[in-house]
């Protein structure tokens, strides 16, 4: 690069009159290139897709047949209600508990992690640093490793199988707390200064001004914790000790392990416990985007 | 709630005047940040930090089936662990996975990112299919990757096209000679990642000024090669770090897809799973699982202190 710098006068021109042409020539090639790497990328990421829907909607004859069938001759939808009828596995209480799960924690997460995120950014306290680190410091030890303490102390409380054992230990999200405390650390100070002119104290001004005007960043935060939530398998695992507490994922888990093997069934199961989340994915995909850009970035 | 807090701070404002405030704004201060983050501080008392202390205590404790012990036993916890063949290959195990996946996803993730970035039309399009298994759960991915692509059997995806090829059956997940269960964990957890990282990776190739690649181009600069290894890759080198490191903790903390698709087995177990054995399985051994949880806890923190005085976290509090 550096060696090239001298003859700048002469190739300038020689560049710019070739210029045009060559991008074209080159760029027509290197473009159908680039299209077809795509593409065949593309291609496989879908593959396991195509497999779900395929799988959900077939019978296990045509699942396991010897030779290899693309789609099924008559689309199965029986699949559905046979699931929802088979009892070897609580798949719709599952779904429920998931839901449940799934709301409570991001609702918990959101509102716990975003005042604390607030109070850390914004509230002059003289020890707020020191607390600080003591949040950052929790950084360093991922929840996942942990699990047995964690275990440990929420069996002692009798949270076994029940939604307290399986929402409130993970509402306290370091991390989550982290991100917010930088986010409002940007956030316009004449906003909340214009918001004491009128009277309101912190309270409510982080109500009436700070959170109206975050509503992109909680969903961001939102659509993420959700899909964490609903995706989490070794927590619920570790708490849901009865068939009654099993998340979806739990459930799913179990299908690998039964004696009995019904094809259809389990990948109905598995179309339906992603479904939710292709739904969150292509209607909230803004948020998701900038979501994952603020929280790996700060990683 | 939100009303009576309010009227409190605001209503004797007005009236005193300027004299009081500074004394008054101390102590609104005071109980406005424990309101604030109340909550969160007794919570991650509760919930982080008295496990940890209490796993501490019992990894000095000879601890099976109850976790009020009352047998001291000293390190005998730890020698156990760390000469305990099945904890320190489950290490070994963590260390051969993260040497696999860890570049494999980076040069991925990158490589998605650089074509998604280029392409003119149906970008929005390319850059959902590869971010959409993002939103899949690793239990969900590894259901499909043990009963339907890679099934031993041969109505399994990757058997039936290597039968197309006239080779027969691959028992992938059952035998580990030849160890072909780490193509199905790597494949697994790389389709499950790599776009998530290639976001980060889009976000940052975004942020790269383009005067740099117009500089470069009247220097003489061929595009393609040149301007990648002498351009894009020094621009990008604040978030490889970042991928790298993320990609390296993660490692660390798989669990799921092991857990899921090599069952009842002795081999292909990392860390997490051999502590869930141990600590859940059937000798309930909260003492030795304990002392696993907090000898990981040690080699993660060293990581992150490492990954902090890479990335320049130091840096950051300074600024604070």
């Amino acid at each position: 690069m550096t060696t090239t710098t001298p003859p700048i006068k002469e190739t300038a021109p020689r560049v710019s009159k070739s210029k045009p042409q060559r991008i074209r020539r080159g760029s027509v090639i290197s473009s159908t290139g680039l299209y077809i790497a795509t593409g065949v990328a593309a291609f496989l990421f879908l593959v396991p897709f195509y497999l779900i829907v395929r799988n959900a909607l077939s019978t296990d004859a045509e699942i396991t047949g010897e030779e290899w069938k693309f789609f099924p001759t008559d689309i199965q939808w029986g699949n559905i209600s046979e699931l929802f009828s088979d009892n070897t596995v609580p798949f719709a209480t599952s779904l429920w508990n998931s839901t449940i799960v799934g709301v409570a924690h991001t609702v918990g997460v959101l509102l716990i992690c975003s005042l604390a995120g607030y109070g850390l950014a914004r509230i002059p306290y003289k020890h707020a640093n020191k607390i600080f680190y003591l949040v950052l410091v929790t950084l360093m030890v991922p929840a996942a490793v942990t699990f047995v303490p964690s275990f440990v102390l929420v069996s002692s409380l009798g949270w076994v199988s029940s939604f307290r054992g399986l929402i409130i230990p993970g509402l306290f999200s370091g991390f989550t707390c982290f991100l917010f405390r930088q986010y409002f650390l940007g956030f316009p100070k004449e906003l909340e200064e214009a918001a004491r002119v009128d009277g309101l104290g912190y309270w409510g001004a982080y109500w009436r001004v700070v959170v109206p005007n975050s509503l992109n960043f909680f969903a961001a935060i939102a659509t993420i914790t959700f899909i964490q939530g609903w995706n989490a398998f070794l927590w619920p695992l570790v708490i849901g000790q009865d068939q009654e507490a099993w998340t979806v994922q739990v459930a799913l888990s179990s299908y690998m392990t039964n004696q009995t093997v019904n094809f259809h069934l389990i990948f109905m199961a598995t179309a339906i416990s992603i479904l939710p989340l292709v739904l969150v994915f292509l209607f909230l995909q803004r948020w998701l985007v900038q979501g994952v850009a603020q929280t790996g970035i700060k990683g | 709630m939100s009303t009576t807090t309010t009227r409190d701070a605001t209503r004797p404002a007005p009236a005193k005047v300027s004299k009081t405030k500074p004394r008054r704004g101390v102590r609104g201060t005071t109980f406005n940040f424990w309101l604030f983050t109340g909550p969160f501080l007794i919570g991650l008392l509760i919930f982080v930090y008295i496990p940890i202390l209490w796993s501490a205590w019992l990894s000095f404790y000879e601890a099976r089936y109850t976790v009020t012990p009352d047998k001291f036993v000293g390190f005998d916890n730890y020698e156990y662990m760390l000469t305990n063949g099945d904890f320190v290959g489950s290490l070994g195990t963590f260390t051969v996975f993260a040497a696999i996946v860890v570049p494999i996803t980076w040069a991925l993730s990158l490589g998605l990112a650089l074509m998604v970035h280029r392409l003119r039309f149906m970008k929005a399009f390319f850059r959902s299919v590869f971010f959409l298994p993002t939103a899949v759960s690793f239990v969900a991915a590894s259901l499909i990757w043990k009963m339907s692509i890679f099934s031993g059997v041969r109505f399994g995806l990757m058997n039936t096209v290597l039968g197309w090829f006239g080779i027969e059956n691959v028992a992938w997940l059952a035998d580990p000679n030849p160890p072909w269960y780490w193509l199905v964990i790597v494949t697994l957890r790389l389709w499950l990642q790599a776009g998530f990282y290639m976001i980060l990776f889009l976000a940052a190739l975004q942020n790269i000024p383009p005067s740099l690649y117009e500089a470069a181009a009247i220097d003489g600069a061929k595009p393609g090669w040149q301007t990648f290894w002498y351009i894009t890759l020094p621009q990008l080198r604040a978030t490889s770090t970042a991928v790298i490191l993320l990609l390296l903790v993660a490692a660390y903390q798989a669990f799921d897809e092991f857990f899921n698709l090599i069952t009842k087995t002795t081999w292909g177990r990392p860390p997490l799973v051999e502590l869930y054995y141990t600590a859940l399985g059937e000798s309930q051994d909260y003492g030795a699982g304990s002392a696993g949880a907090m000898i990981l806890t040690a080699l993660i923190c060293t990581v992150t202190l490492l990954q902090g005085r890479i990335m320049g976290f130091g840096r950051g509090d300074e600024n604070k």
